[in-house]
C-alpha cells in the first residue's frame, strides 16, 4: 500500500531538484527541532513530575539563553531566506533566449497558443530541453498555472500579464491545475502539459495547424481594425510607428520613460490613453471590450514580430527619435 | 481551602445575583457578557465544524459525489467565514478575556460596560446576518474573497456576507478598545506594568491589533459591496480597477488576524506552564515583549500571501525577510515555556496535557511556515493543501487548544464547579490524536500538488485524504465530549473552591464564581506575577478525582 506514497511529485523540470534540496533541508530542520523540544518537554516532564517532598526550584530567566535562543535561529532563519531567495530569482526571471507560448485562463479552461499558430484547450505541448516562456492573462477571474512536477506556479491575472519558465527534462505527461480559486469548476479547471522529445515536437508542430502563425493573425487583425491608418510605417502616422517598439523604451507625455514590454503594448491597445507616448496625442480608441484575449496575444505577438531579428538594438536611438517628433 | 469553598457556596456571586433573561440580555457584567459570548461562539463553531464535516466526506473519494460543486464551493468558504470571523477571532477575547480582564487588573468590571455589551449585540447582529446569508443560499467566495470572482462573477449571497462580517467588525474594534482602557487605566494599586499576568500582555497586544487592522477589512470589503452592487470601478481590471490591490487591503487585516487567533492562546499557555510547574515563567520580560513583537511585525508581512500573484520580486524579498523577522518571538515563547518546566513540579491536569498539545502542534505550525515564508518553496505549495495543513495547525492545533485549555483552567472560577477530571484528560487526547491525524497527511498532499479547494480530484491523492477525513471524525468526538461533560458539570460537577489548582493571579483571590463586582474592596498587589513559591497547590490536583 505504501509503496504507492511518494513524498514528492516527479521532478521534470530543471527548478524541481533545486525545489526539493531546500525542501529536504527544512523537512529535516523541522525534524531536528521537533525531536529536540519534543524530547527535552517529555524529559523535563518524567524526571520533574509532581513528587511529594520536592519542591519547584524557582529561576527568573536567563538573559544569555534568551540571547542564544534569539541569535541561532535568526542565523538559520537567514540562511533559509537567502536560499529560498536565490530559488525565487530562478523561478522568476526568464533566460535570454525563450520560446514563448500564450496562455488565457477563463473560467474553467486554459487556452494556449503557440507562436507557431497551434492552438490547444486543457493540453500543452512543449519540447523537452528547451527554456519555455509562458505569457499568461485572464479573460475574466483570477487562475493560477500550476505544474507540480515542474515545481513552479503562477496567477493568472486579468487585465495584464504575469509570466512564468521552465525548461522540462522529461518527455512524459503532467499534471496541469488551476491552483487559485475561481468558481464553480475551479477543480475541472484542469489539463495536462505533454513534454515531447524536440524532434516529436517539430512533427507535432507541423500536423494539425492551418491557423497561420500568431504574428500573421495578428498582422491580419490589425489591418482589418484600421490600425495601420495611423501607426504607419514611415513615420507620417497620427500615432508612433511601431517598427522596432518592442523591448525598447519609450518616453511618456508625462516625462516617464517605460519598457515597451509585453504589458505596455496590451495595455496600450485596451486603454490607450494610460500611457500616451510623447509628442502624441490620446486620440486612439480604447479597445477594453472590444477584443478578446486571444485577439491582444495576436496584436502583441505582431507588434514583436515588427522588430528586425536580433541584434536589433541599433535602430534604438533612430526610434526615440522619431517618437519625440511631433 | 476547602472548607472555604463549602462555606462560600451559598454566597451571592454574578451568576444567581438576578434572574430571568432581561438580567442577562441587558447586563452590563464583564462576566455575564462573557458567556454570552462563550454561548453564541459555541453555536457557530458548531455549524463551522458542521462544514467542515461534510467538505471531509466530500473528499473521501476523488469523484465529485456527495455535493454539488457550488455547494462544496459554498461549503469551504462558510467554513472558513464562520470559523474565522465568528469563532477564531472573538474566541479567546471575548469569552475568557472579557471574564479575566477586569479580574486580573484587580478592576470591578471593564472600562466600558455598557460598550462591551453592544459589542456582543453587534456580534450577534452580524452573525444572524452571516446565518441570513448562510440559509438563504450562501456564499461561494472564498473566505478571502478575492476580486474580481467576489465582485463581478460570483451571484451568491457575498455582499451579506461582506456586511456580516462588517458589522462583527466593529465588536472586535469595540472590544478591543475596551481592553486597552481597562489595562492602561484600571489595574490595581501595586498592579505594575511588570508585574501584569502574561495573559493580559497577550490580550494587550491582540487589542492593538483589533483597534488598528480591523478598520482596514471593514473599508475593504465595504469597497466589495460597493463595487458589486454600484459598479464602481475599484478592483475590476475592465473598469480601470486593480484586483490585486484586493489582496493587499485584506491581507493587511487578515494576516495580523492570524495573531488576533494566536495571541491569545500563547496568554493561556503562558498562565497554565506556570502553575501546573509550580514556578514562574522563565523570561518573563521575553515572553511579554515578544507578545508586543509579534503584533508589531505581524502588520508588516501581509504580502507573503501574494508571492505568486504578479508582486515584484523585491517586494517580495522584503516580505520574505520580514516573514521570518515575525517567526522570532514566536520561537522565544516555546523556548521559554519549555525552559518554565526545568526543575519544577510538574503535574498533568487536563489545563496541562492542552498546553502540551498546544506546544508540540504550535512548533509544527510554526515550523512549516518556515517553508512557506522561503520564496522558491513558497511558488511549489502556495494554494495547496501545504498551506491548509500549516495553517489549521496554527489556527486549530495552536489557537483553538490554547481555548479549550484556557476554558478548562479557568471553568472552576466561572462555573464554580468542576468537570470531570478523566474525561477531560480523555476528551484532550483524542483531540490531539484527531488533529493529527486529520491534518499531517495534508502536508503530504500539498507539496505533492493537490490544490486547496477542489471539490474532485485525482485518484492518486484519496489516500492521503481517506486519512484526513478519518482524523475528521475522531477530532469530531474531541470536541463534542467537552460539550457534553462540561454542560454536565454544571448540576454534577464537584464545588470548585475559589483556587482549586493553587493558581497565583488575582482572579484566584476571588471567589468562585466571582460575585458582580468581582472583589470586596479593592485589591493591592504586593507581590511579583507567578509568585508560585508562595502559594501551595491542593493536595488533591495530583490525585485522581
Amino acid at each position: 500500500m505504501f509503496e504507492n506514497l511518494p513524498l514528492w511529485p516527479a521532478r521534470a523540470s530543471t527548478m524541481a531538484g533545486n525545489v526539493d534540496l531546500l525542501y529536504i533541508f527544512l523537512v529535516l530542520l523541522t525534524l531536528f527541532t521537533c525531536a529536540a523540544i519534543f524530547i527535552t518537554l517529555i524529559v523535563f516532564a518524567a524526571k520533574y513530575r509532581r513528587r511529594h517532598g520536592r519542591e519547584a526550584h524557582q529561576i527568573e530567566g536567563s538573559v544569555l539563553l534568551e540571547i542564544a535562543w534569539t541569535v541561532v535561529p535568526l542565523g538559520i532563519f537567514m540562511l533559509i531566506f537567502a536560499w529560498g531567495a536565490v530559488i525565487y530569482f530562478q523561478e522568476r526571471v526568464p533566460p535570454k533566449d525563450v520560446a514563448e507560448i500564450y496562455v488565457v485562463g477563463k473560467q474553467w479552461m486554459w487556452k494556449l497558443q503557440h507562436v507557431e499558430g497551434q492552438r490547444e484547450i486543457n493540453e500543452l505541448h512543449v519540447p523537452a530541453d528547451r527554456d519555455i516562456k509562458l505569457i499568461m492573462t485572464s479573460q475574466d477571474v483570477i487562475h493560477s498555472f500550476f505544474v507540480p512536477e515542474f515545481r513552479i506556479k503562477q496567477d493568472v491575472v486579468p487585465g495584464r500579464y504575469t509570466t512564468l519558465w521552465f525548461r522540462a527534462t522529461h518527455a512524459g505527461t503532467y499534471h496541469l491545475f488551476c491552483s487559485q480559486y475561481c468558481g464553480t469548476l475551479h477543480s475541472g479547471m484542469v489539463g495536462q502539459i505533454v513534454v515531447m522529445e524536440p524532434a516529436q515536437y517539430q512533427t507535432w508542430l507541423t500536423t494539425g495547424g492551418g491557423f497561420g502563425s500568431l504574428a500573421a493573425n495578428g498582422a491580419s487583425l490589425f489591418a482589418q481594425l484600421g490600425c495601420q491608418t495611423c501607426h504607419r510605417s514611415d513615420m507620417q502616422g497620427r500615432a508612433p510607428m511601431l517598427n522596432g517598439v518592442y523591448g525598447n523604451p519609450v518616453t511618456l507625455e508625462d516625462g516617464r520613460t517605460v519598457i515597451a514590454d509585453d504589458n505596455y503594448i496590451r495595455e496600450s491597445i485596451v486603454n490607450p490613453a494610460a500611457k500616451v507616448v510623447s509628442g502624441f496625442k490620446p486620440i486612439m480608441p480604447v479597445f477594453q471590450g472590444l477584443l478578446n484575449e486571444e485577439q491582444l496575444n495576436e496584436l502583441v505577438a505582431y507588434v514583436k514580430s515588427l522588430n528586425p531579428p536580433p541584434p536589433g538594438s541599433v535602430n534604438a536611438p533612430d526610434m526615440a527619435a522619431a517618437e519625440t517628433k511631433p | 481551602m476547602a472548607t472555604a469553598a463549602v462555606s462560600t457556596e451559598q454566597r451571592e456571586n454574578y451568576l444567581n445575583a438576578e434572574y430571568g433573561i432581561r438580567s442577562w440580555l441587558l447586563t452590563t457584567d464583564h462576566k455575564r457578557i462573557a458567556l454570552l459570548y462563550l454561548i453564541s461562539i459555541t453555536f457557530f463553531f458548531f455549524v463551522g465544524g458542521f462544514f467542515a464535516l461534510l467538505i471531509r466526506l466530500e473528499l473521501l473519494t476523488p469523484a465529485g459525489d456527495l455535493v454539488l460543486a457550488d455547494t462544496y464551493n459554498k461549503l469551504f468558504t462558510m467554513h472558513g467565514q464562520v470559523m474565522v470571523f465568528f469563532f477564531l477571532i472573538p474566541s479567546i477575547p471575548a469569552t475568557l478575556g472579557n471574564f479575566l480582564v477586569p479580574l486580573m487588573v484587580g478592576a470591578k468590571d471593564l472600562a466600558f460596560p455598557r460598550i462591551n455589551l453592544l459589542s456582543w449585540y453587534l456580534y450577534i447582529a452580524g452573525g444572524l446576518l452571516m446565518l441570513f446569508c448562510i440559509l438563504t443560499g450562501g456564499v461561494d467566495t472564498g473566505w478571502t474573497f478575492y476580486t474580481p470572482f467576489s465582485t463581478g462573477f460570483s451571484n451568491t449571497n457575498v455582499a451579506e456576507a461582506g456586511l456580516a462580517i462588517f458589522i462583527n467588525g466593529f465588536s472586535s474594534i469595540l472590544t478591543g478598545l475596551n481592553f486597552v482602557v481597562t489595562i492602561h487605566r484600571m489595574r490595581a494599586p501595586g498592579m505594575t506594568w511588570s508585574r501584569l499576568p502574561l495573559f493580559l500582555w497577550s490580550t494587550y497586544a491582540t487589542s492593538i491589533i483589533f483597534l488598528l487592522g480591523t478598520p482596514v477589512i471593514a473599508i475593504t470589503l465595504l469597497l466589495v459591496v460597493l463595487e458589486r452592487t454600484f459598479n464602481l470601478g475599484i478592483f475590476d481590471p475592465t473598469r480601470g480597477g486593480d484586483p490585486v490591490l484586493f489582496q493587499h487591503l485584506f491581507w493587511f487585516y487578515s494576516h495580523p488576524a492570524v495573531y488576533i487567533m494566536i495571541l491569545p492562546s500563547m496568554g493561556v499557555i503562558s498562565e497554565i506552564v506556570p502553575c501546573f510547574s509550580r514556578k514562574r515563567v522563565f523570561g518573563y520580560k521575553a515572553v511579554a515583549l515578544s507578545s508586543i513583537a509579534i503584533a508589531v511585525f505581524g502588520f508588516l508581512v501581509w504580502a507573503h500571501h501574494m508571492f505568486v500573484a504578479g508582486i515584484s520580486l523585491y517586494a517580495a524579498l522584503v516580505f520574505s525577510i520580514l516573514s521570518y523577522l515575525v517567526a522570532l518571538p514566536s520561537a522565544i515563547k516555546v523556548f521559554n515555556w519549555t525552559a518554565t518546566m526545568y526543575k519544577g513540579s510538574i503535574s498533568f491536569s487536563t489545563p496541562m496535557l492542552y498546553a502540551f498539545g498546544f506546544i508540540g502542534l504550535f512548533t509544527v505550525g510554526g515550523l512549516t511556515g518556515l517553508f512557506l515564508a522561503a520564496l522558491g518553496i513558497d511558488v511549489h505549495v502556495h494554494d495547496t493543501y501545504f498551506v491548509i495543513a500549516h495553517f489549521h495547525y496554527i489556527m486549530v492545533g495552536g489557537a483553538l487548544m490554547g481555548y479549550l485549555g484556557g476554558l478548562h483552567f479557568w471553568w472552576p472560577k466561572i462555573t464554580g464547579r468542576m468537570y470531570p477530571e478523566a474525561w477531560g484528560r480523555l476528551s484532550a487526547l483524542i483531540v490531539f490524536i484527531g488533529f493529527n491525524l486529520t491534518f499531517f497527511p495534508q502536508f503530504i498532499l500539498g507539496y505533492l500538488g493537490m490544490p486547496r479547494r477542489y471539490w474532485q480530484y485525482p485518484p492518486e491523492f484519496q489516500v492521503l485524504n481517506v486519512f484526513s477525513t478519518a482524523g475528521a471524525s475522531v477530532l469530531a468526538v474531541g470536541y463534542i465530549l467537552p460539550m457534553i461533560y462540561l454542560l454536565w458539570s454544571l448540576r454534577y460537577g464537584k464545588p470548585a473552591g475559589n483556587n482549586p489548582w493553587g493558581a497565583a493571579g488575582l482572579e484566584w483571590t476571588t471567589q468562585s464564581p466571582p460575585t458582580t463586582f468581582n472583589f470586596d474592596e479593592t485589591p493591592e498587589v504586593t507581590w511579583e506575577a507567578y509568585n508560585y513559591d508562595q502559594i501551595p497547590m491542593p493536595e488533591e490536583v495530583t490525585l485522581e478525582r
